[in-house]
């Protein structure tokens, strides 16, 4: 037995290393978030947390849901491609509750957005000096934007 | 029966984690009474991607007006999720482009129309790398790839130490000046994930931007990037993007 008689230096030692373990484990729990590593290096949550941003743009499905008629219409002419909210503006508050009046956008404005000329843009895309082709006259008095053609 | 390895064992739990971490996210959704808001969206099966056709953009700025509305990105200087760029090329010097964005085009463009000058605009946004460099660098996995393909900020984890900002080679994020954390175009996660179309998609009024998921067979961006010559910005840096550009110029970096 003489031989084991001096061990209590293994025993601190062990101890410290359980402090030490302990410690580690202890502020990993701490600090490290429960949803970590679930799915890769990251919060799992973070996930969710980027789903659950409110959404502002209804999208044209939801504005055929109720306005089927001029989704028709548009449906047969140049501005078929061109979603609704590009000219009416964002919409899903009215989407979701029709009692929301969805603004009216001033026609000449929003017109000029896509089609003032530019050098630029590509060609056989329809531009016009607005000054020179209808002075101070609305588009719309000549130019249904559902049906652009004249 | 021959004791289960190593590889198996942590491939079963790893699932078993992972469901039941969606099963608790689920249950919470369960207890707050609107079980039917639980998401069922199964991200392992998208590969989501983006096309844009230079040859259709007009520098309306819709786009960046449409990307700020939604997501509620601030209205202070070089805050962009998406901009656009016009580029102007003088024959005469064709390796000094003249590149202007003033205030990313959410103003849109004052025009041009100085003639024998090449002249075009370049939707720019994240090109959602399938090897990012911004994720390699972040250093406590604030930002990462989610298995459908996007790379997302976790704006709580996110210290803003800027290393990601320096890492992206397209210049693609910013310092968001309200919660001082790096931020970046999401591709709408928030939509996709509804089975909607980002809000720049959206609200393109000459389809020059489209969405489309790789792994769908039935996409037509599959049909799409087989008939046309694509190509990505910056393809040496090996970054893989998801991002394809149409008719897109030499020029354009």
């Amino acid at each position: 037995m003489a031989r084991f008689s001096s061990y209590e230096h293994l025993l601190r030692l062990a101890a410290l290393f359980a402090v030490g373990i302990a410690l580690f484990a202890g502020l990993r729990w701490l600090l490290v978030p429960a949803d970590y590593g679930l799915i890769g290096p990251y919060r799992a949550s973070a996930l969710t947390q980027n789903q659950a941003h409110p959404i502002v743009y209804a999208g044209r499905l939801a504005c055929i849901d109720c306005h089927s008629d001029v989704a028709d219409v548009l449906k047969a002419n140049a501005h078929a491609r061109v979603g609704c909210e590009s000219c009416h503006g964002a919409l899903a508050a009215h989407a979701a509750d029709p009692g929301v009046t969805a603004i009216r956008p001033d026609v000449r404005t929003t017109c000029a957005i896509c089609h003032v000329p530019d050098t630029a843009k590509p060609a056989g895309f329809k531009t016009v000096n607005f000054a020179e082709h209808a002075g101070a006259e609305s588009c719309s008095s000549c130019h249904q934007p559902h049906a652009p053609r004249p | 029966m021959p004791p289960p390895d190593r590889r198996a064992f942590l491939l079963q739990t790893g699932k078993l984690l992972v469901l039941t971490a969606s099963a608790a996210a689920a249950w919470d959704y369960v207890m707050a009474g609107e079980p039917e808001k639980t998401p069922d969206y199964d991200a392992a099966a998208h590969w989501w991607a983006m096309v844009i056709d230079v040859e259709r953009c007009i520098g309306c700025g819709l786009c960046v007006r449409a990307c700020k509305t939604e997501n509620h990105v601030s209205l202070e200087p070089d805050c962009f999720r998406t901009w656009v760029e016009r580029y102007e090329i003088d024959p005469d010097d064709p390796d000094h482009p003249h590149v202007t964005s003033p205030n990313g085009g959410y103003d849109g463009f004052p025009p041009v129309t100085n003639e024998g000058v090449k002249t075009f605009f370049v939707p720019k946004l994240c090109n959602q790398c399938a090897d990012s460099p911004c994720v390699q660098v972040c250093p406590v996995g604030a930002t990462f790839q989610t298995p459908d393909g996007v790379v997302l900020v976790d704006k709580d984890y996110c210290l803003g130490c800027r290393y990601c900002v320096q890492a992206c080679p397209y210049g693609c994020r910013y310092i968001d000046p309200e919660t001082h954390t790096a931020d970046k175009c999401t591709l709408c996660y928030h939509r996709i994930t509804r089975g909607l179309k980002p809000a720049c998609v959206e609200i393109c009024p000459t389809g020059a931007r489209s969405l489309g998921d790789l792994k769908d067979p039935n996409d037509p961006i599959h049909e799409f990037l087989r008939t046309h010559k694509v190509h990505v910005l910056k393809p040496q840096m090996a970054t893989h993007p998801k991002t394809f550009y149409n008719g897109l110029d030499g020029a354009v970096r």
